[in-house]
């Protein structure tokens, strides 16, 4: 049986997988810029507050994933719950940061112009400081997407859904015929699911980056 | 020398009065601005001119409350300005800087909407400001319109910037260097501009600058900075080039002060001295005696309309018809002495002839005659730019 017979065989298991396997990465992605966005907005203009945030969020990228969707199993047990907790906060790191840069590297004087015009602090940053921003949250966002995406494969570790079952079922029947097909379709399944969210995301640049930035 | 009211001026109502203001920031010593009484005549513009860091851009920013003061009292129009919230405050003072700060991500149109806009003004008036302000400051409304500002040069977005300063039609605009980005040639024209949108608008403008030369030629007042925000004089730009207050605004202002005082007299505002002149359909006799009047060697020959129609040589005033060298070099009342001598130098001619603004002979200035003005021997008639208020 070669690899495309078997394929046929599972397909809609590895369809199945693949779709579950993007709605956690996005589910962790979405949590992330509720958490990560708010966060910068309050601290990029301070100074420690905002060293200890990016420090926190770097450091909670050093922890082994194995490991964090392990630990989280005690607190939130098995299943969807620790996989979304556990890829928010890898993604936090690249979405905060973005989105601190992007907002400290605005012109100072374009900020000025638009308090000395009399725009409320709200509309300064709803108008102008985010819609400049936007391109560089965006790429922290690309980012991350591409980070979660491999990172998910780990969920399958604490019964949680998506490709990483795939894989992991590959490993457990190692030695028998179809075990390397099981792992390469997993593997398979994040690669095509990486090159969509990247399209994805380059299409959402073109759309939303206000028409007069970029080059 | 912190008066509150220069010498010269007549009792005009202040837009803008400093009262005892002060700035201080927590860790220095020094304050940034100290106890500064200022009064700021509606319609005018003034210059704040200093070296760096002498606190004229935070004296600036005090008055729309960019920097809140330490101390003391802002009066904008008799009003004081901490009795407003400030975001109202702000939309009726424009603000035009240095870098233009234009929102990149939108239209021209749309940057200079964005008082209109924050004040409510419905959408058809907000369409009709823009086009109109764009054509004051020289930009066609068509083309530039829809533009964004990166498609602009610099000096066409300093242009969007102080449409935009005028976009609300505020009483009061506060311009910190808006000019210094550009090449000098084009700065020069932006000032001229500038000067001419003024006197249609007749807004109280406070003008930030650290070069002498465009507070002179901006200012009708001046105000020179010391450190610690301190004004060591405050006066229209002849006096402050003429009669220095102290050693720190000698030194400010430099060599050259003689020069830049002859741009600042212009023609209108002097008695231009009389010179032999004739008719130019006169009759050979006539035109003899009046040569044979005077020791000159030419005398003016006017036309019907007291145009100057030639140089007539003395030696041959009777020849028919009168033979005459043509008149090259005649300006207009709006010139300045620095024009008159520019002129003489470059057309290597010791006489302009001076010349009302529809071209009718008024006088003719020598050399000497620029002379005598700088040293003082001769009093121009007044001020010239104070008057044509």
């Amino acid at each position: 049986m070669t690899f495309l017979d078997y394929f046929a065989s599972n397909w809609t298991d590895v369809a199945d997988a693949t779709l579950a396997h993007a709605v956690l990465v996005l589910q962790g992605l979405g949590l992330a810029v509720l958490i990560g966005v708010p966060v910068a907005v309050a601290t990029y203009r301070t100074g420690a507050p905002r060293t200890a945030v990016l420090g926190f969020a770097g450091l909670l990228l050093t922890i082994p994933s194995y490991a964090l969707f392990g630990l989280l199993i005690t607190p939130l047990g098995l299943g969807t719950g620790p996989s979304v907790v556990a890829l928010t906060m890898y993604a936090l790191l690249p979405v905060l940061r973005n989105a601190v840069v992007g907002l400290r590297a605005l012109d100072p004087a374009v900020v000025e112009s638009a308090r000395a015009m009399g725009m409320t602090r709200p509309r300064v940053l709803l108008t102008v400081e985010l819609p400049l921003a936007w391109p560089v949250l965006l790429t922290g966002l690309r980012v991350a997407t591409q980070l979660l995406l491999g990172i998910a494969a780990i969920a399958a570790a604490v019964n949680g859904p998506g490709l990483g079952n795939l894989i992991l079922d590959g490993l457990a029947s190692a030695g028998t015929p179809y075990a390397a097909y099981l792992t390469v379709e997993g593997c398979l399944g994040i690669v095509l699911l990486a090159v969509v969210f990247d399209l994805l995301f380059a299409g959402l640049n073109r759309l939303t980056t206000a028409k007069g930035l970029g080059a | 020398m912190t008066d509150a009211t220069p010498g010269t001026e007549t009792a005009e109502r202040p837009m803008i009065r400093l009262d005892r203001l002060a700035k201080r920031y927590p860790g220095q010593a020094q304050a940034a601005v100290e106890e500064l009484s200022l009064d700021i005549p509606e319609g005018r513009i003034v210059a704040f001119v200093g070296p760096s860091g002498c606190g004229k851009t935070t004296t600036m920013k005090l008055i729309n409350r960019l920097i809140e003061p330490t101390s003391g009292r802002i009066h904008l129009d008799g009003q004081d300005v901490t009795e407003l919230p400030v975001h109202e405050l702000r939309r009726r003072i424009g603000y035009a800087i240095q870098s233009s700060g234009l929102f990149p991500h939108r239209t021209v149109a749309d940057n200079i909407a964005t008082v209109p806009r924050l004040l409510g003004w419905p959408r058809q008036r907000v369409t009709e400001r823009v086009d109109e302000l764009l054509t004051m400051v020289g930009l066609a409304p068509a083309t530039y319109r829809d533009r964004y500002p990166k498609q602009l040069s610099g000096g066409q977005q300093q242009r969007v910037g102080v449409a935009r300063a005028l976009g609300g039609d505020p009483q009061v605009m506060l311009m910190d260097e808006p000019f210094g980005a550009i090449d000098p040639q084009n700065r020069e024209a932006l000032q001229d501009e500038f000067l001419r949108i003024q006197r249609t608008v007749r807004k109280t403008i406070v003008f930030v600058t650290h070069d002498i030369d465009e507070a002179c030629r901006m200012g009708d007042l001046i105000a020179v900075f010391g450190e610690n925000g301190k004004v060591r004089q405050y006066d229209t730009p002849e006096r402050i080039l003429a009669e220095p207050a102290d050693e720190f605004v000698a030194a400010f202002i430099g060599s050259g002060a003689a020069v830049r005082r002859l741009s600042l007299t212009r023609l209108d505002a002097l008695d231009v001295p009389e010179w032999p002149t004739v008719d130019a359909d006169a009759d050979p006799e006539r035109r003899l005696a009046v040569a044979r009047a005077q020791d000159r060697e030419y005398c003016l020959l006017l036309d019907a309309d007291r145009r100057p129609a030639g140089w007539l040589p003395t030696e041959e005033a009777d020849t028919e018809p009168p033979s005459h060298f043509p008149v090259f070099s005649t300006l207009g009342p709006h010139s300045t002495l620095f024009d008159a001598l520019d002129l003489m130098l470059s057309a290597d001619t010791s006489t302009v002839v001076a010349v009302d603004d529809e071209g009718r002979y008024r006088g003719v200035l020598e050399m000497d005659t620029v002379r005598e003005l700088i040293n003082g021997e001769r009093t121009a008639a007044g001020h010239g730019r104070l008057q044509e208020a």
